[in-house]
Parts: C-alpha cells; sequence; structure tokens
C-alpha cells in the first residue's frame, strides 16, 4: 500500500507519547529540570538526521513488531526507565489516542495538519534548546516538501495503510470513555453531525437537469444528521492556525487512567521474520544517534512507574475469543523475547544487564551493549 | 422500507478499503457469497437464503510462488461471464482469479514491481467483468489491463493494456443492464476523478473522458448508459456515460463515499460512505426530457461504523449488505 507512512506515523505517535510523558512525570511532581531532560532527549532522538532520513524513504510499514520496539528504544533514549506494565499501558495509549486522530480526520489530506499539531507542540517544547530546535524546523520543511504535493486519493490510500495498521484495536481508555469519544466496547464514536471537511457540502441536496426544458431542478432529502458548513483550511504551512483540533495537547493524560483490559489484542504480524533487513538498517540509524547523543556514559537511569500501583493491573493472559474475530489475546512468545531483550536488559534497578545474550550481528543486543 | 436482518459473523474484520463487499447470487443452490478482504486475507461466507447455514472460507494473497503472502489485497470481487463466473483478487504483488467457490485458482497475473522501492505504491485495484469474455482490472500507474477469459479452464491471456488515466485507477464497471442496445460497455475511474468510457473489443476503443475536479472517485457504476460516481468528497454526479453530460449532482454524504452499488432490473442505487450513513435512491430515465431524475428513497446509519463496502444482494435490490470498521 502506501510507501509514505512512516514519518507519519512515527512523528505522531512519538508527539502522543511526549504528550503522556510530559503529563504523567509532571503528576508525579517529578522535578522539572529531569522532566525537560527526558522530553529532550526523546525529541531530539526522534528528530535527529539519520532517523529521519530513514524514516523518509520510500518503503512499506514496519511490522508491528518493529514499531513498538522502535518506540520503546525512543522512549529509552532518555535517562528515564520505564518498567514493562508503564511501557505497555503507554503504547496502548499512545496507539488509541492515534488511532481515534486517524479515523476522526475530516479528510485524508487533514492527517497532515494533525501532524502538524504534533508538530507545533513539539517546537513549543525544545523552543529554548536551539540545537534541537533546528532539527524539529528542518523536519517541517521534509514533511511539507513531501506531503503537501500528495493527492487526496494518495492521502486516503496513506490514511489506509495506517488504519489497517490499527485494525481491531480496541483498548479502552478511560478519558476517552468519560468524554464519550469511545464507546464500552471499544469503538470510536463517530458523530453524526458538525461541520463537513473542507470542500464537502452539507448533505441534503439533490439536483438534476432536464436538458429538453433547460432548467433545474432541485429537492432536499433529510440527511439524518446535524451538519454545517466546513471550517476555513488549516495551514499547512510552517505555522498558522492549524484549525484542526485532533492532534494537540488534550490534557486527557492528566488523569487517572483506571485499568483498562483490551478485548480484542493486536493481531499479529504473519510474517515469519523477526525483523526484516530494513527495519534493522533503521534500528542501526536510531543506535547511530544513541552513540552520538551523550558523550558523558555515566548515565544514571531515572526509573519512572507512570501509572501509581492502585492504576496498574495485570495484562494476564486473557485468551479471548470472540465471535467475529478468532484471535487469540495470549501473548507471542517469539515478540516477547524480542522486546524483552531490548527492554528487559534495563531491570528494575535501573542497570544495564551485564551479560548480553549474543553477541554478532544480533543488531538489538549490539544497541544493548552499547548501552 | 427495508429493516434490518441478523448479521452475519465473518471470520475477521473489513479492512479500510474502497468497494470492500462482492456478493455473487447463486440462485439454483438458494446460496448467497459474500468476500470481504482483511489484509492479506479475504473472507467468504456462502449464506443459505433461509438463513441457517453459513459456511466459511479465506483465501490468502499470493507472491510468486509463495502459496500465503503477507502482501495486502487492495479489492475482491465476483465477476460474471456468460460462460463462467470467477473470484479476482487484486493486490500489491498481482491479480489472482479463482473458481468462484474459491476452491481453484485459475490464473496469477504478477505485477511489475521496481527493484528499489519508489514514492508511488504499486498495488491492482478496480475489477469489472465485461461483455462474453473480458475480465479489466485497473493498476496503481493508471494503466487498465484486459484479460481474455476462456468458457473454461485456464487459459486466460492479457489481451490488451490501456493508456489513458495518469493516476492510480480506483474502482472501474461494465455496462450492467443486460441489454446491448448502449455504446459504452465499461467505465474506468481514477484518483484524480477522471472517467474513461469504453466500448469492448478486440481493441477496446475510448469513447469519452469525463474529467474529474482533482476530486477522487472512489467508486462507479454503469447503466443503461449512464455513469453513476461517488466522490471524496461524498457527491454523487449521474452522467450520460458517451457525452459526459451532467444528469444529475447529489450532495450525498458527509464523508468519503467508499461504495456504490446499482440494482439493475429497478434503477435502485446504493451508497456508502465513512459518515456511517448508507442511503438508497432511485434512478428515474426520462428520455423525452433527456434527463436523469434521482430521488432519495431510504437512509441508514451504522453507528460509529466507517462503511467499505455496500451491495445490494439481488437484481431488484430487495436486500442490500453492508461491511465497515
Amino acid at each position: 500500500m502506501s510507501m509514505r507512512t512512516l514519518p507519519l506515523l512515527f512523528i505522531n505517535l512519538g508527539g502522543e507519547m511526549l504528550y503522556i510523558l510530559d503529563q504523567r512525570l509532571q503528576a508525579q511532581n517529578v522535578p522539572t529540570e529531569k522532566t525537560s531532560k527526558v522530553m529532550n532527549d526523546i525529541i531530539c532522538t526522534l528528530f535527529s538526521k539519520p532517523f529521519m532520513e530513514e524514516l523518509f524513504k520510500p518503503q512499506d510499514m514496519y511490522s508491528k513488531r518493529t514499531q513498538r520496539a522502535v518506540l520503546i528504544r525512543l522512549a529509552h533514549s532518555s535517562i528515564m526507565r520505564l518498567n514493562q506494565a508503564s511501557m505497555d499501558k503507554l503504547y496502548d495509549l499512545m496507539t488509541m489516542a492515534f488511532k481515534y486522530q486517524v479515523l476522526l480526520c475530516p479528510r485524508p489530506r487533514d492527517l497532515l495538519l494533525v501532524t502538524f499539531n504534533h508538530m507545533d507542540a513539539i517546537r513549543a517544547f525544545v523552543s529554548d534548546t536551539p540545537a534541537i530546535l533546528n532539527q524539529v524546523e528542518e523536519t517541517y520543511q521534509q514533511l511539507i516538501k513531501v506531503y503537501t504535493p500528495l493527492s487526496d486519493g494518495e492521502f486516503q490510500l496513506l490514511r489506509q495503510t495506517l488504519l489497517m495498521c490499527f485494525q481491531d484495536l480496541q483498548i479502552r481508555v478511560s478519558a476517552f470513555l468519560k468524554d464519550k469519544v469511545q464507546t464500552c466496547s471499544g469503538r470510536f464514536v463517530l458523530p453524526l453531525g458538525g461541520p463537513v471537511p473542507c470542500g464537502s457540502e452539507v448533505p441534503g441536496l439533490i439536483r438534476y437537469w432536464e436538458a429538453c426544458r433547460g432548467q433545474e431542478v432541485c429537492h432536499l432529502f433529510p440527511s439524518g444528521g446535524a451538519y454545517c458548513g466546513a471550517l476555513p483550511e488549516g495551514s499547512f504551512h510552517m505555522s498558522g492556525d492549524r484549525v484542526i483540533t485532533l492532534g494537540t495537547n488534550i490534557s486527557v493524560y492528566s488523569a487517572a487512567v483506571p485499568p483498562s483490559k483490551p478485548i480484542l489484542a493486536l493481531q499479529m504480524s504473519i510474517a515469519p521474520n523477526l525483523l526484516a533487513k530494513e527495519e534493522l538498517t533503521l534500528l542501526s540509524h536510531l543506535l547511530g544517534s544513541l552513540e552520538n547523543q551523550d558523550p558523558d556514559k555515566t548515565r544514571t537511569f531515572y526509573r519512572v512507574n507512570l501509572f501509581t500501583v492502585d492504576m496498574e493491573e495485570e495484562y494476564g493472559n486473557c485468551e479471548l475469543s470472540f465471535q467475529v474475530l478468532n484471535i487469540q489475546a495470549a501473548k507471542d512468545q517469539q515478540a516477547e523475547e524480542e522486546l524483552a531483550r531490548i527492554v528487559g536488559e534495563f531491570t528494575e534497578k535501573g542497570e544495564p544487564s551485564s551479560s548480553p545474550r549474543s553477541k554478532g550481528d544480533d543488531l538489538l543486543t549490539l544497541m544493548d551493549e552499547l548501552q | 422500507m427495508y429493516h434490518k436482518e441478523k448479521s452475519i459473523q465473518i471470520k475477521s474484520s473489513a479492512s479500510a478499503l474502497y468497494n470492500n463487499l462482492s456478493v455473487l447470487r447463486i440462485a439454483p443452490r438458494c446460496l448467497t457469497y459474500f468476500t470481504v478482504v482483511h489484509a492479506n486475507v479475504v473472507n467468504m461466507v456462502s449464506a443459505s437464503w433461509d438463513g441457517l447455514n453459513f459456511s466459511h472460507r479465506q483465501l490468502q494473497s499470493k507472491e510468486g510462488n509463495i502459496a500465503a503472502s503477507s502482501s495486502l489485497i487492495m479489492q475482491a470481487s465476483w465477476c460474471v461471464l456468460p460462460s463462467r463466473e470467477l473470484l479476482v483478487l487484486t493486490s500489491q504483488k498481482g491479480i489472482q482469479m479463482y473458481e468462484s467457490d474459491g476452491s481453484i485458482m485459475v490464473y496469477w497475473h504478477a505485477l511489475d514491481n521496481p527493484e528499489t522501492p519508489t514514492a508511488q505504491a504499486v498495488f491492482a485495484r478496480g475489477i469489472a467483468a465485461v461483455r462474453e469474455n473480458y475480465i479489466c482490472v485497473g493498476i496503481s500507474s493508471g494503466s487498465v489491463l484486459v484479460f481474455d477469459i476462456p468458457s473454461k479452464g485456464s487459459n486466460v491471456m492479457l489481451s490488451e493494456v490501456l493508456e489513458e488515466h495518469r493516476d492510480a485507477v480506483t474502482d472501474m464497471a461494465s455496462e450492467c443492464s443486460g441489454s446491448l442496445e448502449y455504446m459504452a460497455d465499461l467505465v474506468t475511474a481514477d484518483d484524480s476523478g477522471l472517467l474513461c468510457v469504453w466500448k469492448s473489443g478486440e481493441d477496446f476503443q475510448l469513447l469519452h473522458k469525463i474529467p474529474g475536479f482533482d476530486v477522487s472517485c472512489s467508486s462507479v457504476k454503469l447503466w443503461k448508459g449512464t455513469v453513476a460516481a461517488g466522490y471524496g468528497t461524498g457527491q454523487i454526479r449521474i452522467y450520460e456515460a458517451v457525452t459526459g453530460i451532467v444528469h444529475a449532482e447529489v450532495n450525498a454524504h458527509a464523508r468519503w463515499i467508499y461504495s456504490l452499488d446499482i440494482a439493475p432490473f429497478s434503477g435502485l442505487l446504493l451508497s456508502g460512505a465513512e459518515d456511517s450513513l448508507v442511503r438508497v435512491w432511485h434512478l428515474t430515465m426520462n428520455p423525452d426530457a433527456n434527463s436523469v431524475e434521482v430521488e432519495h428513497l431510504y437512509s441508514e446509519c451504522i453507528t460509529d461504523t466507517q462503511i467499505c463496502g455496500a451491495k445490494f444482494c439481488d437484481g431488484d435490490g430487495y436486500a442490500f449488505a453492508v461491511t465497515g470498521e
């Protein structure tokens, strides 16, 4: 399908990650300078030149495993260390938030405005750090250069590719449930009203021409919704009023996140290989940026429990079989091992494990060794 | 006008793809087949008319010699020809044709994939059975492949490649009235909204090009020489095929239209869109006034579901089926 999904996927998911971390770290009274350091480190890694160059290359979507691995690695490119449960919750929140934005986007092209909303917030986070700010500004330019010429049809293909990635993901998020944006079954609410997308007309009018009489006949029909005219188009430039609010920092994440059982787990990817060659290349770029990032190798890690004890819940082994979708929610052993190698190396004590499992060509182990 | 019947559960959810539902009615066996695409798999369910028996089958995309592939399927559609019915799957890698029950693959056509990935995605999309013996399939480059189908067996040949579209083909449709009096046999649509109208034959002949207005046309039908086209803006337009004259314009939906269908015996038009609404219209041909009247008959909301497939289950439009996510 679309070969242009990765930059939008990672910038938007990364943006959501930053919103959540910002809120949660503040709620847990983490000192401001530590929060800033965490945010800056993540933004610096996300927007590093080699990483962005790799993302912008035309290519198929990564497997879900690789996407998750990269995002976990991103979260841990800072001094912050999350335990498995926190990381799982963070990932679930991020993906559901982005799924909501992709689904509710009025026009497929507005996905770019959603991306700019995330970028605008990121720019504000790093406005005091010129080096990182520069990387962010360059990415704006890349986004404008690559995406503004795409046609509506190409944007829809991109959106369809992203939706396929989030298909069947129906984790309930308490903030969405509270705002009635999500139903108890995990589906997002699609309102039957509001402004129509830019370029569309409010439904309800039929016009046909009687050519021989040279007259136009108009009829109205009940649209079944409460629609109104389109809002003005948002700005696709480096800055400006984006109009669309999807992708801005909704302060939902500061609210408590009660336990949320996934009803339907992510469908496991079908490809038998853990990581394709291209995906390894991306990780090696991430690796490269991590290497250069902190000359002071004696880093102390900051361990964080993102969600307090009484919110925690064991996901456990939920073997659900559902009428419509016979997807096993049981954890994929291979994926677990893979992720464990990236994340599990960082134990509760915040120290990297002293004995990596295997050296040689295993890129992920290489990443951990360098840490 | 319509009442909702019991839903048919399929093995996995419908992917957000244009025209993601195909229906085949097998009257002699009192069965209806439905297919819905989910990523790299096509879910087929055959439903008995009494609503008591369901039988499921899954088909996977193919890639060269690999039987099962992760390459994504863009569309699955039955092609009904006088001599046989074939199920056609289009994917990122190529075109697969099966016997109508999905049991045997009859033909595989690989798409030319560049060595290094380019920004332009490669896939096949848009399927139509034309006249006696042609199946046409669209490609992301804009080309339309014309296959010559034998009355039985697997000796399918690529007969012609039509190069009029510059943008990715989205959908195509053949004249479905069953009458031979209309000149146009096929209409093809693309991402820019351009519609090409063709006459079939050993060499397909371009009859007319109806320009798009840079709005993607995602679904198209051809009935009694009249084109019904659904657009990304939520509009439906009705044109006279051979001249391109606009007969009617409907502000039908608040979001992108994903599927159109026509019931050829009654002139009912069905539209399904991302706004979660499915609507039924009636087209009345008025040759004396040289007009086509459009009347809205019915709307149904499939709550919190972006519709991606909507099809009538029979030629009169007594029933219709809908899929979405």
